[in-house]
């Protein structure tokens, strides 16, 4: 069924539309005046002025490879995050750890790991499958380079902006 | 025919052009940055000191890019068309007096004596360009755009016309300089404060020249394509109306021709009814050239001030529908600008100015 929408009944001072027209111009005068004399402030001046101190806990940015209190890479190269990686930006090439290693029993670990931050969409997948704690969604957002090659991260840039973590099970400790 | 004449015209225009192309560059700057401020925002203020050099680096970019022609336009008229549209808004600033006078030469490049006819008959060649854009880039869009356009102008054209016809009632002299010497010694038309502005009559005729004022205000808004009267470029619903299919420098020429539309449409009400150079207890060039370069700096500053009315009203008010638009200049502005012109007549003939 149609409904007809009611029209509202204008009187005179309202159909010249003057009186609305001088309250629209007062409006925006106003909010010109605020912006002139500074009394706005809406718009954060991006190079000079940064969220960084303000970004919450679980803010997803940059994957990064950490190293525990040992200071050993985390990661075990079991390629999951390579798997669960929806726009396949990981690629994982494993290496085997030596017998004479202080952590032989672990037995593998990432000889490279590189991450397309090209395809990085940060969703987190990845920090989420880890089963070690060794791949987190670090806070740096502003990713550039010259060239494509530039946009990948190695595991040396990917450890340097993991750094360490502290305060996660240590369960490759030799004890136990 | 005398050097000196020939001389100082010459110097005349090339200041005048350079100033006003300028002026045009920054009032396309203004307007972004008032528009920004108006929505809380920032605006461009990266180029050069607060922005600054925002206009230069348009202008390169502008230049720089590729001119690229669409291969089903009608090749002439597509290029004739930017052309069009900017010219004639230039030509207008020639009979408008700027200044008094400069060491003795006066500031008018062309101080004809058919002034507003001639204002009228070359700013609406300007719609040529538009019409001739939207119709021979051969697409709907700017087809429509140029139509919407053309209806418009005529539209406006009409009220504009009559608007102004209460003035030279009163002044009785077409000549632009003239209307400015007599808004110096009889008051600014809408504003009579200086000169005999304890007569009566002279406050009881600003009634109908406010009157005037509004309307011939809002038909300029509505000649420069200004919201809330942009129909024909309406970028939401045409895409960019006549300008659809042009890019670069072709497409600038058509944006600034409408930015000198603006200052030029400035001028004219700054002329008619805002005392031109005269501000009140300033004395015109012929006291010294300190003077006269203040008169300048005056016309300016009103225009400047005009303009900015214009960008404050392109930000508060939304776009009229077609129909809207044609109901308010045939049904109201026609008929209001009539009326006011027997109104005028009827206290010219009772007072007996």
């Amino acid at each position: 069924m149609a409904i007809t929408v009611p029209r509202p009944d204008l009187n005179w001072r309202e159909r010249m539309f003057l009186p609305a027209i001088a309250a629209g111009l007062a409006i925006t005068i106003k909010h010109f005046k605020n912006m002139i004399f500074c009394r706005t402030k809406v718009t954060m001046e991006y190079p000079e002025e940064k969220w960084d101190p303000h970004l919450p806990d679980h803010y997803r940015g940059a994957p990064a490879l950490v190293r525990d209190s040992d200071g050993r890479v985390r990661c075990v190269a079991c390629q999951l995050c390579e798997f669960i990686c929806p726009p396949r930006a990981i690629k994982i090439i494993p290496g085997e750890i030596s017998k004479n290693d202080r952590f032989a029993k672990v037995e593998k670990y990432p000889d490279e790991f590189d991450i397309d931050m090209i395809r990085c969409i940060y969703c987190g997948m990845c920090e989420e499958v880890c089963p070690e704690q060794a791949i987190f969604l670090r806070k740096d957002y502003a990713i550039t380079g010259f060239t494509r090659e530039d946009m990948v991260h190695h595991k040396d840039k990917l450890l340097e902006i993991g750094g360490v973590i502290h305060g996660v099970v240590l369960k490759w400790n030799q004890k136990k | 025919m005398d050097y000196f004449f020939i001389g100082t015209s010459l110097l005349k225009i090339v200041c005048l052009l350079g100033f006003v192309l300028g002026l045009m560059n920054y009032a396309v700057y203004a307007e972004r940055r008032v528009s920004a401020l108006i929505q809380d925002r920032l605006g461009p203020n990266r180029v050069g000191f607060a922005g600054l050099l925002q206009p230069i680096a348009d202008a390169g970019k502008f230049l720089l890019k590729e001119q690229f022609t669409p291969a089903h336009v009608n090749k002439l008229y597509y290029w004739l068309a930017p052309c069009l549209a900017m010219i004639p808004a230039v030509i207008t600033m020639s009979v408008i007096p700027f200044g008094s006078t400069l060491f003795g030469v006066p500031m008018v490049i062309a101080d004809v004596n058919v002034g507003i006819l001639f204002v009228f008959a070359i700013a609406s060649l300007g719609v040529y360009g538009i019409v001739l854009g939207g119709w021979a880039s051969n697409s709907k869009y700017p087809f429509l755009g140029g139509m919407r356009s053309s209806s418009q102008m005529i539209s406006y054209e009409l009220s504009l016309g009559l608007s102004v016809i209460p003035i030279f009632l009163l002044v009785g002299n077409l000549r632009l300089t003239y209307v400015v010497q007599y808004q110096v010694e009889h008051g600014w038309l809408v504003a009579p404060f200086v000169g005999d502005w304890t007569n009566p009559g002279n406050w009881l005729l600003a009634i109908p020249m406010l009157i005037s004022f509004v309307v011939f205000m809002i038909a300029v808004l509505a000649e420069t394509n200004r919201l809330p009267f942009d129909l024909p470029e309406a970028e939401q619903e045409l895409a960019g109306g006549y300008h659809t299919e042009y890019a670069s420098m072709k497409f600038g020429l058509f944006f600034l021709g409408e930015y000198i539309a603006m200052i030029t449409g400035s001028g004219i009400i700054t002329t008619l009814f805002l005392g031109g150079w005269h501000f009140p207890g300033i004395p015109d060039g012929s006291h010294g050239w300190v003077f006269g370069l203040i008169n300048i700096v005056v016309f300016f500053a009103k225009v400047c001030a005009l303009m900015f009315f214009m960008m404050w009203v392109r930000w508060t008010l939304p776009r009229f529908r077609w129909d809207q638009l044609m109901r308010l200049g045939w049904l109201f502005f026609f008929e209001i600008a009539l009326v006011n012109i027997f109104l005028v007549a009827i206290i010219l003939a009772y007072f007996k100015f």
